[in-house]
């Protein structure tokens, strides 16, 4: 059996058998077996010894059994690396960051405690996934819609801490925006609710986020604080009907007045859907999104020759249905007046709840619906890089301007060419997050050390020039943690340096999630990039 | 075994069975004692196995044996319970392992017997969850 970092053997097994009276020994794993299979199957340091393994496994079924757990850590300096369903594969998996951690799974903790038709929130532990939500809703006949990511498997207290989103309107799509109330175990086995969940007897917990004070969820997002044991949501009531179209402009100038009129039409609720933008001229006969955009003469000439349009605005509706179709004569009326040349494809209006025929054609994460189908992307997908062995991501923050598009756009296309880092499924624009948008490239990987190799240094690489341009990673797989936290370097990386001191504060043993986000325990600073 | 040397074994094994004709698409009841295991493949393996072309895992199994096996893994009639135990802890290209907190070792058991059972003690094949719920609903959602 392999221990923890600085930890002996005879700690060790004295705290997996306090863990183990707590929670039963069928739920603490140490047997090789049982271990691989919380391996990051898709890690950039697979099979090399710097890869993130765990030491054990333990997987309790209720806060008590949480507290039994932190506590006996704490006692013992065993570090702990809490996951949800720890299916989150391009940002590292179950995985721990810090090699030699025991990985603190939550899966067991999988109780809907409530959903409230009333006030259309949720309470849920962390082992709920999004297609364990859905079947609930569903099998209940509520009135409410569940905004899911791609992959349906996710925790939706897990993605919601990693700053996941998907699809739906605006107030549900970014996951941790739309979460209200948190309930974490602290290092020293207390148990902290925030908002109006600190007052007893208060039915507001899902209501009012900040409660009294500083607000102290943000505590928890991409954190080494806390082990999340409840989250509460608000969800989306289901609407009657929903409405998609696009609006073509033909300069390579249009880009600017476009984003910012989508902008403007977004953020006065003309339209509550996820918008997109892309450029026809430069995706022709590609899958995976625009190429490299030209230069505006080169862009202008392309859109004569072919006379694909040089860029596409899609909005998208939900609600009652003569409410979305005003809403989409008013965008047609905005563009209309504002461009030389637009042009308007209207798609079709789905009535809700969805028809099977529907079910069979539609986007399903757009309709609330989980599923696993954006795997198949790597099954002979997109990329056509089979036979790969997975894939990370890169997620930049990126400024919610034409401008901004088209400059990470260009330098992203530019760069990873030149590092020769394949990227597929690159999308320079996404809009889950509706102030900003993320430049999304995923990147193949493979289980071969001397790709890995080379892979990271190009990645690494990628950062420092995003950084260079003021783009930052909103999350990153753990290989990248360091560098990403160290590009956010105002004022001496005080960002960093004072989550240390908060880390410090809370956690003085430093047992939790140790570098997660670049955030390390004093004791292991020293070690910090290892 | 180390785990180089067991992907080998797992992949040499799943390379030598034998081929299987692809069956038709099957209704009826599936036995009583293959209720679990088909739960289990429901909820674990159906959204990227169901038998649908368009999924994750059925894709990929058509990719890599063309017409040489069934691409829908319940239409498979050569996964022994060795195999499929084999490739649920251990993952191969982009499908991972799963857990023994996601699927328990008993669970895994009554899935890689569902698998290994004859195909008429099957029944009907595994649906989407959002198929099954709307089949259960009779019509909307």
């Amino acid at each position: 059996m392999s221990t923890p970092p600085g930890v002996s053997a005879a700690t060790f097994a004295d705290g997996l058998a306090e863990i183990q009276s707590a929670i039963g020994a069928e739920w603490v794993f140490t047997e090789p077996a049982d271990l691989h299979t919380y391996r990051d199957f898709y890690s950039v340091l697979w099979d090399e010894p710097e890869e993130k393994v765990p030491s054990a496994a333990v997987a309790p079924a209720s806060v008590e059994e949480v507290q039994a757990v932190v506590r006996a850590a704490n006692q013992r300096g065993i570090p702990l690396y809490p996951i949800s369903t720890g299916r989150n594969l391009g940002y590292g998996g179950s995985a721990p960051v810090y090699s030699g951690s025991v990985v603190l799974d939550l899966k067991r903790m999988n109780r809907i405690i409530e959903v409230d038709e009333g006030d259309c929130s949720c309470l849920v532990e962390p082992g709920v996934s999004y297609f364990d939500m859905y079947r609930h809703l569903q099998e209940t006949g509520s009135k409410l819609w569940l905004d899911v990511p791609d992959p349906g498997w996710g925790s939706m207290v897990g993605n919601a801490l990693d700053s996941g989103g998907g699809y739906t309107a605006a107030p549900y799509r970014g996951h941790f925006e739309a979460q209200c109330g948190i309930e974490a175990v602290l290092a020293d086995g207390e148990v902290l609710r925030t908002g109006m969940g600190a007052m007893p007897g208060a039915e507001t917990w899902q209501q009012y986020k900040m409660g009294i004070g500083p607000c102290l969820d943000g505590l928890f997002r991409q954190s080494s604080l806390g082990v999340v044991t409840k989250m509460g949501f608000w969800l989306f009531p289901a609407p009657e009907a929903s409405l998609s179209g696009s609006v073509d402009v033909w300069q390579f100038e249009d880009v600017e007045p476009m984003v910012d009129l989508l902008n403007e039409l977004e953020y006065g609720n003309i339209f509550n859907g996820m918008p997109s933008v892309s450029s026809p001229v430069s995706s022709r006969g590609r899958q995976g999104g625009i190429s490299q955009i030209p230069e505006a003469a080169e862009m202008n000439r392309l859109v004569e020759e072919t006379g694909a349009p040089a860029w596409r605005a899609s909005v998208t509706f939900y609600g009652p249905e003569k409410v979305i179709r005003a809403q989409w004569d008013y965008v047609k009326e905005r563009f209309g007046k504002a461009f030389e040349r637009a042009a308007f494809n209207e798609g079709e209006l789905i009535r809700l709840p969805l028809s099977a025929e529907d079910l069979a054609k539609v986007g399903k994460a757009r309709f609330g619906i989980p599923s696993m189908e954006i795997f198949a992307v790597g099954s002979r997908g997109a990329g056509h890089f089979n036979p790969s062995d997975g894939h990370i991501w890169f997620s930049a923050v990126i400024p919610r301007s034409g401008k901004g598009l088209v400059e990470a756009n260009r330098v992203m296309r530019r760069e990873c060419e030149r590092l020769g880092i394949p990227v597929f499924m690159f999308a320079p624009a996404v809009t889950c997050w509706t102030r900003s948008f993320v430049l999304f490239a995923a990147v193949p990987v493979y289980k071969e050390k001397e790709r890995n190799q080379r892979l990271r240094e190009g990645v690494l690489e990628i950062i420092r020039i995003c950084a260079e341009h003021g783009w930052g990673e909103y999350r990153c797989p753990p290989a990248f943690h360091d560098a990403v936290m160290d590009s956010y370097s105002f004022n001496d990386n005080i960002l960093r340096r004072v989550n240390e001191r908060i880390k410090d504060a809370l956690d003085p043993n430093g047992i939790l999630s140790a570098g997660r986000y670049g955030v390390w325990p004093r004791h292991l600073r020293d070690g910090r990039s290892a | 075994m180390n785990r180089r040397w067991a992907w080998r074994v797992g992949a040499l094994i799943a390379l030598t069975i034998g081929a299987a004709q692809a069956a038709e698409p099957r209704s009826g009841e599936t036995a009583e004692p293959l209720l679990e295991g088909k739960a289990v493949f429901t909820e674990w393996c159906a959204p990227c196995h169901a038998a649908n072309p368009r999924l994750a895992g059925t894709l990929a199994l058509r990719t890599r044996y063309g017409d040489s096996k069934p691409a829908v893994l319940e239409d498979r009639t050569d996964l022994t319970p060795a195999v499929t135990e084999y490739f649920v802890r251990n993952g191969i290209a982009w499908m991972p392992p799963f857990r023994p907190t996601e699927i328990t070792d008993a669970q895994l058991a009554a899935l890689s017997a569902y698998l290994a059972a004859p195909l008429e003690q099957r029944g009907a094949h595994a649906i989407l969850l959002a198929e099954e719920m709307m089949a259960q609903k009779g019509a909307a959602q």
